[in-house]
């Protein structure tokens, strides 16, 4: 990881009489990085296109949708067309979209009458809040817990902790969720309804008050994804831990008289979280997409919910510029993990 | 043992004690919603439907058009009794005898909530935008397509000429918006009144702020010219999930729940034992029918579509209607939440309501269907399935909503029913069916109207002149019914100004539909909605008899609105966010303690 810093100076390093190996390395990175981000671009452009085409083989005319139940003179239709540019012929509207596209101008969403990068805009903190949050706690808790169950794999805490892991895994985020609204946000018995049902604020509050407001409306909705996400990274950490642990540096390490503990943190784990990270940057590029059930139960006003309500239309501005937004988040994430994953495991890459 | 790792291991005791009787102490402590602090008397309302838009010009959905019923006012409004027109912006209006000069008189008392008065130059103005900018008759633009001119001589005197006759004169749905702040907006295609608060209106309620997806809150017009709401503000609070609202209702963190279009019957019935909520269970404004497709066409008298052609024949279509049996559709899949269905407009609407007469009612009767099949010409072969004269057997798609499962339940008791007919039936649900039933390519299909105070939209959708212009046109019609005799009816009740009279003709109409055997309305579902009487002391449904709340024509429930002494208005409570934030975080400051000392405690133990 050492090359990170000096690389533009190793770059032109690289140019006169004698590279060094840590220059060759370098050379080397930025080739397999410059392919990486070229591969990038390009399925970019294949989302681009295929964000055009796919949705507009949903069946449903948009303008129909809008105005259906109401009485409308065919004129007025095509003066919707007109307004939407779906009278143009398909190649004209696609290299328009396509042109539009470039400069981050994602067109006016028709049910909103708002430019789709507004609506964009305006629902990816919440819903970055919301799985941000989400996303470093189950992470981290998958890491720390499959690690410890493969450190002692086959004991009961390992069972305990993998069956539950898995158990949570399986249960459909949506009946989760209302199970936790029924027992923490209403009350059972007992239990006081501490947490809000649903939404993401109360409104009117302002500064600090806010802040606690909305980490308030955040508890369950947290809670219930990071329940059902957790155990995915749990698994693969624990399978990875288990690769490792035969391993003969882990023999040296313990002949050193280091502790169970040390040996595990400082030599095991690190060799094993390879592959988590390529699942963790997954992950990541998912936290954009929202999480549509887990959204709704808890009226949560991400993009999920407007990805869905784009599609029900369909409101064709505003699901090909989410769609090229979320694939593109995803395509961004898996070329940072392609580009990170050398720096973390030198083998790759050669 | 160092000593440090005695203390470590104290410390843990010692976060393990903290966290548990901190938890103990919050689940005694906390205070369920007690009023805001305040003291405002606050009234949250659970919706579903996003806002499509603020701007009068542009919201067609329910809930934004409510809210321009909320905060401006129209000028007129439906009485919550019968739903004639009163008085709202207009306090009087007369027509010139061949109906094409209305002059309405603006009211003095109204005034827009930055001061200024609103006059009868302001709502020329809104007219005068929707006729001359597209843009702007997006939303309304109908009700003003046959509007030749509008003038206000003076501040009380609001002039409309129209091009020919209009029904709809006294029941202009068209928020009146104040010039001098909507003539600065340039481009109303793009322009949705959400950024500048509060938003200037002269409605019982002031829009203060909306955030999409998370709340809309109004505050009581202390100056409004019928008198100040009761409630001091209203909020819209968004639960995109029916039973997340109905737990919010329980909870006492909303006040009322609507249900989108209405409370499921297993909501309903377990709401109804709870103390403090009531159910209002109340006759609908929709129709739920069973449409026919007659075969599809155009005025220029071309035909598409794939309808049956089978169904052309009003004795099969008879036959159909009588083999379904209206009561258990009410019984078992409603559950007892709608009412019959009889003639084409609900009950509720009881100037306008038919029934058919005993020896005209199609009631169910499955062998006289079989024997209407029989003279028809559809008789069962070997395998008991009926075959026409073609030897075709009778099959029918029925196009349903996937998202209704209404639909779904009767669509199985339609196969068991007409199958035991000899007829074969296929659903055919789908998300979006607007494009199978424009086109006409299906036989028979699910369909349900909301119907306004004037019926004259709901019966428009029968009449020839509804069908599309050409096979590439969309018309305004319903499933292609084209009846000269009913579309005589339809010109005649038009033309009636006297109230007792077109009711007749109305009815005539719907006489002539259901002989027709087109539309077989099977019931009527209720609006089932419930709140909360220890926030609500009082509200005024529509029609006040027995009447919905949610979805009114006017503004009268949230206008009506008492608060009840006792106990909140739906208010956040930050004693309860501290409390249950606090609790979280001890939680899970203590779930990563309690882990961070045992892995050390672990590791020590295994040296």
């Amino acid at each position: 990881m050492t090359a990170e810093a000096p690389l533009t100076a190793a770059v032109e390093a690289a140019a006169p009489a004698v590279p060094g190996p840590r220059a060759r390395t370098t050379t080397r990175y930025l080739r397999y990085g410059a392919g990486k981000v070229a591969g990038a671009a390009v399925s970019l452009f294949a989302v681009l296109v295929t964000g055009f085409f796919l949705f507009r083989l949903i069946p449903g005319d948009p303008v129909k949708t809008m105005t259906g139940g109401r009485p409308v003179s065919a004129e007025q239709l095509d003066s919707y067309r007109r307004e939407f540019g779906l009278d143009l012929p398909l190649w004209q509207q696609f290299t328009e979209y396509c042109g539009k596209a470039l400069t981050g101008d994602l067109g006016t969403s028709y049910q909103f009458h708002t430019p789709v990068v507004d609506k964009i805009s305006e629902a990816l903190p919440n819903t970055l809040i919301l799985t941000g949050t989400a996303f470093v706690l189950y992470t981290l808790l998958g890491i720390v817990l499959g690690t410890r169950s493969a450190w002692r794999h086959g004991g009961l805490g390992d069972r305990l902790n993998t069956g539950l892991a898995l158990t949570l895994y399986s249960v459909p985020s949506f009946w989760l969720g209302l199970l936790l609204i029924i027992v923490f946000s209403v009350g059972i018995g007992p239990v006081p309804g501490l947490f809000p049902t649903g939404g993401m604020e109360s409104g009117g509050e302002e500064g600090f008050a806010h802040v606690l407001d909305v980490a308030h409306h955040l508890v369950l909705p947290v809670v219930t994804l990071v329940a059902v996400e957790y155990g995915q990274t749990l698994l693969v950490a624990r399978s990875a831990l288990l690769d490792e642990m035969g391993g003969d540096y882990l023999t040296t390490a313990r002949a050193k008289g280091l502790r169970d503990d040390q040996v595990r943190r400082r030599h095991a784990v690190p060799n094993a979280l390879l592959p988590t990270v390529t699942l963790v940057f997954v992950n990541l590029g998912r936290t954009v997409a929202g999480v549509i059930l887990v959204e709704t139960v808890f009226s949560w006003p991400g993009l999920g919910g407007l990805f869905y309500q784009g599609l029900s239309v369909p409101d064709l501005p505003l699901v090909q510029g989410l769609f090229l937004f979320f694939a593109g988040t995803v395509i961004v994430m898996n070329t940072l993990a392609d580009l990170v994953y050398p720096l973390l495991d030198p083998r790759v890459g050669r | 043992m160092s000593t440090s790792q005695q203390h470590g291991r104290a410390r843990r005791r010692l976060a393990a004690a903290t966290g548990a009787g901190a938890l103990i102490l919050t689940a005694g402590l906390v205070p369920q919603q007690a009023a805001a602090a305040d003291g405002d008397k606050v009234l949250t309302v659970a919706v579903a439907q996003s806002v499509d838009s603020l701007s009068p010009f542009l919201a067609q959905r329910l809930l934004s058009t409510s809210i321009h019923r909320l905060t401006y006012e129209y000028l007129t409004n439906y009485d919550a009794e019968d739903a004639r027109a009163v008085p709202a912006l207009a306090t009087k209006w007369t027509s010139s005898p061949d109906k094409l000069t209305w002059t309405y008189t603006i009211r003095s008392d109204s005034s827009w909530s930055d001061g200024e008065r609103a006059t009868a130059e302001d709502a020329a103005w809104t007219f005068n935008t929707m006729m001359t900018d597209p843009d702007a008759a997006t939303a309304n633009g109908s009700f003003v397509a046959n509007f030749r001119k509008v003038t206000a001589p003076s501040p009380t005197e609001l002039v409309i000429e129209l091009k020919k006759p209009q029904a709809t004169m006294t029941a202009l749905d068209v928020p009146i918006v104040p010039k001098h702040v909507w003539e600065k907006v340039d481009d109303y295609s793009e322009f949705n009144n959400d950024k500048n608060f509060p938003i200037v209106g002269n409605g019982p309620f002031i829009l203060t702020d909306y955030k999409p997806d998370s709340y809309v809150r109004l505050k009581a017009n202390k100056d409004f010219w019928r008198g100040a709401p009761k409630f001091d503000e209203l909020v819209f609070r968004y639960y995109k999930d029916q039973d997340a609202a109905v737990a919010a209702l329980r909870k006492g963190e909303v006040s009322f729940v609507s249900g989108s279009p209405a409370l499921t019957p297993a909501q309903a019935s377990s709401l109804k034992s709870e103390k403090n909520i009531k159910v209002n269970d109340a006759p609908g404004r929709r129709f739920y029918a069973l449409a026919v497709n007659p075969g599809a066409r155009a005025k220029n008298g071309e035909t598409f579509g794939d309808g049956d052609p089978s169904l052309k024949d009003e004795r099969v279509r008879h036959a159909l209607f009588m083999a379904v049996d209206r009561k258990t559709v009410v019984d078992k899949v409603f559950q007892g939440y709608a009412v019959q269905g009889e003639g084409y407009i609900p009950p509720r609407f009881d100037s306008y309501f038919w029934k058919p007469s005993d020896g005209q009612e199609l009631a169910y009767d499955p062998a006289k269907a079989a024997r209407l099949l029989d003279e028809a010409g559809y008789k069962k072969n070997g395998d008991g399935k009926r075959v026409g004269k073609d030897g075709k057997p009778l099959d029918y798609r029925v196009l349903c909503h996937a998202t209704d499962p209404n639909d779904k339940a009767i669509g199985q008791y339609l196969q068991e029913w007409w199958g035991e007919l000899g007829i074969g039936v296929s659903l055919n649900c789908v998300d979006n069916v607007t494009d199978p039933w424009l086109a006409g390519t299906y036989d028979l299909a699910f369909d349900g109207w909301s119907v306004n105070p004037d019926p004259d939209f709901v019966m428009s959708i029968h009449t020839c002149g509804a069908l599309p212009a050409t096979p590439k046109d969309t018309g305004a019609t319903d499933n292609f019914i084209c009846d000269k005799q009913y579309d005589e009816l339809y010109a005649k009740q038009l033309a009636e100004y006297d109230p007792v009279k077109r009711a007749d003709l109305v009815k005539q109409m719907q006489s002539r539909l259901y002989d027709l055997g087109y539309m077989n309305v099977m019931a009527y579902p209720n609006a089932v909605e419930a709140y909360r009487t220890d926030q609500i002391a009082s509200i005024t449904t529509m029609p006040k008899k027995a009447g919905n709340i949610y979805g009114q024509d006017g503004y009268w429930s949230w206008w009506s609105a008492t608060p009840a002494d006792t106990g909140d208005s739906g208010g956040s409570d930050s004693t309860g966010v501290v409390v249950g934030i606090v609790a979280g975080v001890v939680v899970l400051v203590g779930a990563g303690a309690f882990l961070a000392l045992r892995r050390r405690s672990t590791a020590e133990d295994r040296e």
